[in-house]
């Protein structure tokens, strides 16, 4: 392929051109090769530093960064919230600062501020790899989510996704749709009229009302996690109703097409946007999500250290 | 010049919004205090030669943080009225929100004479509307109209309490002290960092519903209308509360409002690069808000254009958006930034433009400023209406930077700003005096 990636930074799906995401995706689809090997180990990212700092917790992104900065051979720094000198009172960017002074080659940033990455992007001269920020972006999230439905369909353009759920607080809801939109898939959110904005239309998303339309044609369903303080925040009346009014179980399945694939980012609320028979079913493959999300974070990584001074 | 108490304005084309004069003759003044033109000789005064020029009434800033005390990182007394006269403002409005607040005689004292000392142009006293702006008690208003307020307001935050704003604003009245109200109902804008709408929800981000200001604008007409009393409206922002405005004050409801240049020349897109110069409260809203405003501004609902001037220091800025605090600079931005966007672009003739900084401002304080009246002060600012340039915030008088017009192409500015007839500010060429 003749397209050179030339970024340092990964902040939003939205900033990336359709070459770009396919560029990514391509280069996964080599580093996927070296997760299947017995010795699964590259030299790629030896003598770099990558520094990980998880300003809101997280588990399985912060795992599946580190596993794949290990795979690399990049040097690591992890850092959290509870252990950095943000409890002294530093800032975001002095703390920064000082991890750029160590020559760090990378930040893989996790924070609860839309835009955190965006602007340490500007200030620093490091890398910025955003894992996450706030409802803003979640761009390896969508990445892995894109290159299942690659592998699995074939194809990205013209298929019919539908995501469901609190679309409105959802950084992986946000990056799916940018990515898919580029690839020319066609997009569909439902869910709570609460938490599903109308304003995306303006993007060219189909806002559907009705979830059983919304599931009809769709190839592909991707489920989001429905978080319980939105209950108390009043967006909608309890998890009970939710589960049989969003929830995606056997009622509801029958509306699904027999060959849809069932995804979710994780962590899942059985029993609440997803029945426990489905998550573990044979049109699930919310764990071949996380394996592909290793070879989409080593792509990232080894495409953004490779822009580097 | 040779000296203060004497001086003549030659050849500019001078504007008074309130006798209506809008032709080129001679301003004069002696001892500060404005004279006949032709009642001082030439022999005893300095003379300027000001062709080109557009002589006003010293502009009016009815909404301005000092935030002395308390803040005098971001901003003094001293800093904030040179970058005023900067600006061609002559007289500001200094909001109650120090810290400690400005909700008592003694505070209010504080400032009056800090500024008599230190300030260049005229500071009007703002009292706060509730004890400790915590929106529970009434200020002791009567006090505060002893020491000098010329307004009373909460802002920065808004009287949740309807009973208590409803006894205010009757209180007030007694006292003559116009109600100005920061418009935003404090749980439906909680939490939020900009406008909601399309671009919020595109970036995530948690928005401010325009409904926070019109449900509060719509409560503050109704309780205008039971007092019978001003309620001025502050930085309006959205389209239904300038219709609410609009369709009070035919009724005769005594409410007025004001825009701020920002929400006249900027929409919420500037966020999407995540830059905190363009965080304000109430936020940059939608394209749809912003002609809005702007029509208010044409048809005259809004009679008044102010800043905000909210300064804060780059490392309070320099932070996530959501961590960042709330407010611009914009004395020293203003004139050319609506010069540029309402003059220049057909919207606002320079009469009407001129008296949303002079009249607009002070029929809502009730104060005889904003007029080139004989006998009256002589508080005037000097337009260059046409000269283009870049604005450079590198060359504020400001102690502070938070602008998002840095780099602004503006065409016309302020020339020159005299305060009681002192010149406080001037670009004037060397040239202009004899």
């Amino acid at each position: 392929m003749d397209f050179t990636w030339t970024k340092k930074d990964l902040l939003s799906l939205y900033d990336l051109s359709r070459e770009e995401i396919l560029c990514i995706l391509n280069t996964a689809e080599e580093f996927k090769k070296v997760s299947q090997r017995n010795l699964k180990k590259v030299p790629a990212l030896r003598g770099r530093t990558i520094v990980n700092l998880f300003v809101e917790p997280s588990t399985r992104t912060r795992v599946s960064f580190e596993l794949a900065e290990q795979r690399l051979s990049a040097d690591i720094i992890n850092m959290n919230a509870e252990t950095s000198s943000f409890r002294k009172g530093e800032t975001l960017l002095d703390t920064l600062r000082n991890i750029q002074a160590l020559q760090a080659d990378i930040v893989v940033i996790r924070h609860s501020a839309p835009g955190a990455p965006n602007f340490l992007s500007r200030e620093l001269n490091v890398g910025v790899v955003n894992a996450g920020d706030g409802a803003h972006s979640h761009p390896t999230q969508a990445l892995l989510d894109i290159f299942t439905i690659r592998e699995k369909k074939g194809r990205v353009s013209g298929l019919n996704v539908a995501i469901v759920g609190d679309i409105l607080h959802s950084r992986v809801a946000r990056s799916n749709m940018w990515g898919l939109l580029k690839l020319g898939a066609n997009v569909t959110i439902a869910g709570p009229a609460t938490l599903v904005p109308r304003e995306f239309e303006g993007i060219g998303v189909r806002v559907c009302r009705d979830l059983k339309e919304a599931l009809r044609d769709a190839d592909v369903i991707n489920l989001l996690r429905i978080q319980h303080e939105r209950q108390r925040a009043g967006f909608f009346p309890s998890t009970g109703e939710y589960a049989k009014v969003f929830g995606i179980n056997s009622e509801t399945m029958k509306y699904v097409k027999p060959d849809a694939l069932i995804m979710h980012p994780g962590p899942v609320n059985r029993g609440v946007e997803l029945d426990s028979a489905i998550a573990d079913g044979p049109q699930s493959v919310i764990l071949e999500q996380v394996t592909n999300g290793l070879a989409v974070r080593m792509a990232v990584l080894f495409l953004v250290a490779g822009c580097l001074k | 010049m040779k000296n203060d108490r004497c001086c003549i304005l030659k050849g500019a084309r001078v504007i008074d919004p309130v006798s209506g004069t809008d032709d080129v003759r001679d301003v004069c003044w002696k001892n500060g205090i404005l004279a006949e033109p032709g009642s001082i000789s030439e022999q005893d005064a300095d003379v300027l030669n000001l062709q080109g020029y557009v002589v006003c009434p010293g502009f009016i800033d009815m909404h301005v943080h000092l935030r002395q005390p308390g803040r005098t990182d971001a901003e003094t007394i001293r800093t904030g009225t040179m970058a005023a006269a900067a600006g061609g403002f002559t007289s500001i409005v200094a909001m109650p929100n120090t810290n400690p607040p400005a909700d008592n005689a003694g505070a209010i004292q504080y400032l009056k004479d800090y500024a008599a000392r230190e300030g260049v142009v005229h500071v009007l006293p703002c009292g706060a509307l509730s004890k400790g702006l915590e929106g529970k008690e009434m200020a002791p208003v009567g006090s505060l109209k002893a020491a000098g307020v010329a307004a009373l307001s909460d802002d920065g935050k808004c009287i949740q309490n309807h009973e208590l704003m409803r006894h205010l604003v009757e209180y007030a009245s007694q006292f003559q002290l116009p109600v100005l109200d920061h418009c935003e109902d404090s749980v439906l804008a909680s939490g939020g960092v900009m406008h909601e709408g399309y671009w919020s929800v595109l970036l995530g981000m948690k928005g401010m519903a325009s409904a926070a200001e019109e449900i509060i604008v719509a409560r503050n007409i109704i309780l205008a209308r039971m007092a019978n009393w001003k309620v001025h409206m502050q930085h309006l922002s959205c389209r239904e509360s300038v219709e609410l405005v609009r369709a009070a004050r035919k009724k005769g409801i005594p409410v007025s409002a004001e825009a701020t240049p920002h929400h006249i020349a900027l929409t919420d897109v500037e966020i999407k690069r995540f830059d905190t110069n363009y965080k304000m409260n109430p936020p940059l809203r939608s394209e749809e808000d912003r002609l809005a405003v702007i029509e208010g501004l044409r048809d005259g609902t809004i009679t008044v254009i102010a800043t905000d001037h909210a300064p804060h220091t780059a490392t309070a800025k320099l932070v996530e958006f959501d961590d960042a605090p709330f407010g611009i600079i914009g004395l020293e931005t203003a004139v050319p930034v609506t010069l540029t966007e309402l003059y220049h672009k057909g919207i606002l003739s320079l009469p009407e433009l001129v008296s949303k900084f002079t009249k607009g401002p002070a029929d809502v304080l009730g104060l005889p400023l904003g007029t080139l009246t004989p006998g009256r002060p002589a508080d005037i600012t000097v337009l260059d209406p046409d000269t283009e340039h870049v604005i450079d915030k590198n060359n504020f008088y400001s102690k502070s930077r938070n602008t998002p017009f840095d780099g602004y192409h503006a065409k016309g500015r302020t020339a020159a700003t005299f305060v009681d007839g002192k010149c406080v500010f001037s670009i004037l060429p060397e040239n202009t005096a004899n």
